[in-house]
């Protein structure tokens, strides 16, 4: 028993290490690499912060996140409850084919289209450079569609059947009565789907060549591969830049954790 | 119920199919046309042109592909994916099920191991990554411990570890996810098995072999296609703590090697070909991993 717990313990230092190790070096003058080094004592400063913040424009950056996520979730939150609520409880032609496709695109990986998109969405609609561009292929997060779905498939029937017989029509059914009573899952779903954009980097990186444009997962890289080597305290700069980008969602998590946990739990066993 | 032959064609709510059309042409924008346009660009001389230009794109059959294969650095790229696997898949399973038995059955902190072990995996691997760049460094904190047992040239500089040091990465970032998979999986399994088990004379370890791993089958199989899933999707850390697959191309990827030939050097055709490729080999990895792995169903 006492095994199990210590062996516990030695595996949350491990992941939590790392986090800590990022905050202490990111208030750190000097770049301290001992062992001495990860337990400062005084002489803490915000010096790097400032430093990243001039380098590649925090807040602008920060800015460009939050659209950029931000209009992620509100696709999602429209057209995928729209999506799953027709799923749930509706019956018309197609569903069946839908509900498939919905499962099968969550194992297509990403990476794969990014060939193909980038010629699209670049190349053919000229969106390179702009928040549409960066948000297209993410609009519909399709796990949050599926814990829609599953939300909804939770209320009684009768009480549609009712709101039906009363001459309610489907939008007011589903806005009336049935999204007031899953707004537990609204928040699961905007949980879920935050993390994707917010910390994405390969297709912001690849659509986004203006710096006033870039989210701050695409500045900070930026910053690592070509800024860094010549700034006087790189690492500094580069952790103080990556609590930022980190803070977020890690305070979201915290904040929400038994949210996370279920939600992730039920999109991973349906596998 | 009368059903008339509109009802009867369309379902019983009609509306349905306008609810899901936008979520329906995503899908159709976003992930069917862009596959089927990278088989079609992998079979064409395709590259890029102003928009609205008329330029001729004719079919090359397998040129694509040859040109792919006929690339060392392509094949040294599948190759160091088979290297990352055959280390991160293995050690994810073993220590993402010992963990979670462990947390299982612990009765103090649970909260707190469960959240701690979440952390890495809700964060930007481009955050994390500036952590261990700094950890890993031939200075860096890892090596000051090891003192003289830190290798020459170090973690990330070293042809021979590289790779592993990238798989070792990715297992710490997404374990917290399949901790919480076998969690689930854990509920599922009957506490009277273990009675039985204790019953009959077993001690811990040999109803963890005899109960739980069994009992965890479905669960393991599904962790071993995530894994493997993520494995060849492998772009940002090559790219990030290899210094775009270095040293010398050791850790390349042959995501990154896609986005090398595809769009900084301007062949998208043959861009395609690797991700043809490397789908077709995730699938067949799949088949085997069911085999294998999952078994008995």
């Amino acid at each position: 028993m006492r095994l199990r717990f210590v062996g516990l313990l030695v595996g949350a230092f491990v992941f939590l290490f790392p986090f800590y190790y990022m905050l202490v070096g990111s208030l750190q003058a000097e770049p301290d690499p001992s062992v001495a080094g990860a337990f400062p004592a005084g002489n803490l400063t915000l010096h790097n912060y400032s430093e990243i913040d001039k380098a590649i424009s925090l807040g602008r950056s920060l800015i460009n996140s939050g659209i950029f996520t931000g209009g992620v979730i509100l696709g999602t939150l429209v057209f995928g409850v729209l999506a799953g609520y027709a799923l749930a409880r509706l019956q018309f032609r197609g569903r069946g084919l839908v509900f498939h496709l919905m499962l099968l695109i969550q194992v297509v990986p990403f990476q794969l289209l990014t060939i193909p998109l980038y010629v699209m969405i670049v190349r053919s609609y000229g969106l390179a450079d702009s928040y549409l561009g960066m948000i297209l292929p993410f609009a519909i997060n399709s796990t949050a569609v599926f814990v829609f779905r599953q939300y909804f498939l939770q209320l009684p029937a009768e009480l549609f059947d009712a709101a039906r017989i009363d001459g309610a029509s489907e939008l007011s059914i589903l806005w009336r009565i049935a999204v007031p009573l899953v707004r537990p899952a609204l928040l699961t779903g905007v949980l879920l789907t935050f993390i994707g954009p917010w910390n994405e980097f390969l297709w912001p990186f690849l659509i986004t060549k203006q710096q006033d444009l870039q989210p701050l997962a695409v500045s900070l890289t930026n910053y690592i591969t070509t800024v860094a080597s010549r700034a006087a305290n790189p690492f500094g700069a580069v952790l103080a830049g990556a609590c930022v980008l980190a803070a977020p969602a890690v305070a979201l998590f915290l904040v929400f954790q038994r949210r996370f946990i279920s939600s992730n739990l039920s999109s991973g066993v349906k596998g | 119920m009368r059903r008339g032959p509109l009802t009867r064609v369309l379902g019983e709510h009609p509306v349905g199919t306008a609810f899901v059309t936008p979520y329906v042409v995503f899908i159709a924008a976003v992930f069917a046309y862009p596959l089927g346009f990278a088989v079609y660009m992998s079979f064409h001389d395709y590259f890029f042109a102003a928009p609205g230009a008329i330029v001729d794109r004719p079919f090359v059959g397998f040129d694509n592909y040859a040109t792919v294969l006929s690339d060392p650095a392509v094949r040294r790229a599948f190759g160091n994916v088979l290297i990352f696997l055959v280390i991160n898949v293995p050690l994810t399973v073993i220590l993402s099920l010992g963990l979670s038995t462990a947390l299982n059955s612990a009765i103090r902190w649970r909260t707190f191991f469960r959240v701690s072990y979440y952390v890495p995996y809700v964060t930007a691997s481009v955050a994390v990554v500036g952590v261990w760049l700094f950890l890993f460094n031939s200075n860096g904190l890892v090596n000051s411990v090891l003192g003289p047992l830190a290798p020459d040239p170090s973690w990330l500089v070293n042809s021979h570890l590289a790779m592993p040091t990238v798989a070792i990465y990715v297992t710490w970032k997404q374990l917290g996810f399949f901790i919480l998979l076998y969690l689930a999986a854990l509920q599922n399994v009957s506490a009277d098995l273990y009675e039985a088990a204790s019953m009959d004379g077993a001690g811990r370890w040999k109803s963890f072999l005899n109960v739980t791993v069994p009992g965890v089958r479905p669960a393991t199989t599904l962790v071993v296609l995530l894994a493997t899933v993520t494995g060849a999707n492998l772009f940002t850390e090559p790219y990030l703590l290899t210094g775009g697959g270095g040293p010398d191309g050791a850790s390349a990827s042959p995501v990154l090697i896609m986005y090398q030939r595809g769009i900084e050097q301007g062949n998208p055709d043959v861009g395609s070909a690797i991700g043809v490729l490397l789908v077709i080999g995730v699938l067949i990895l799949a088949l085997l991993e069911r085999r294998f792995v999952g078994s008995e169903d």
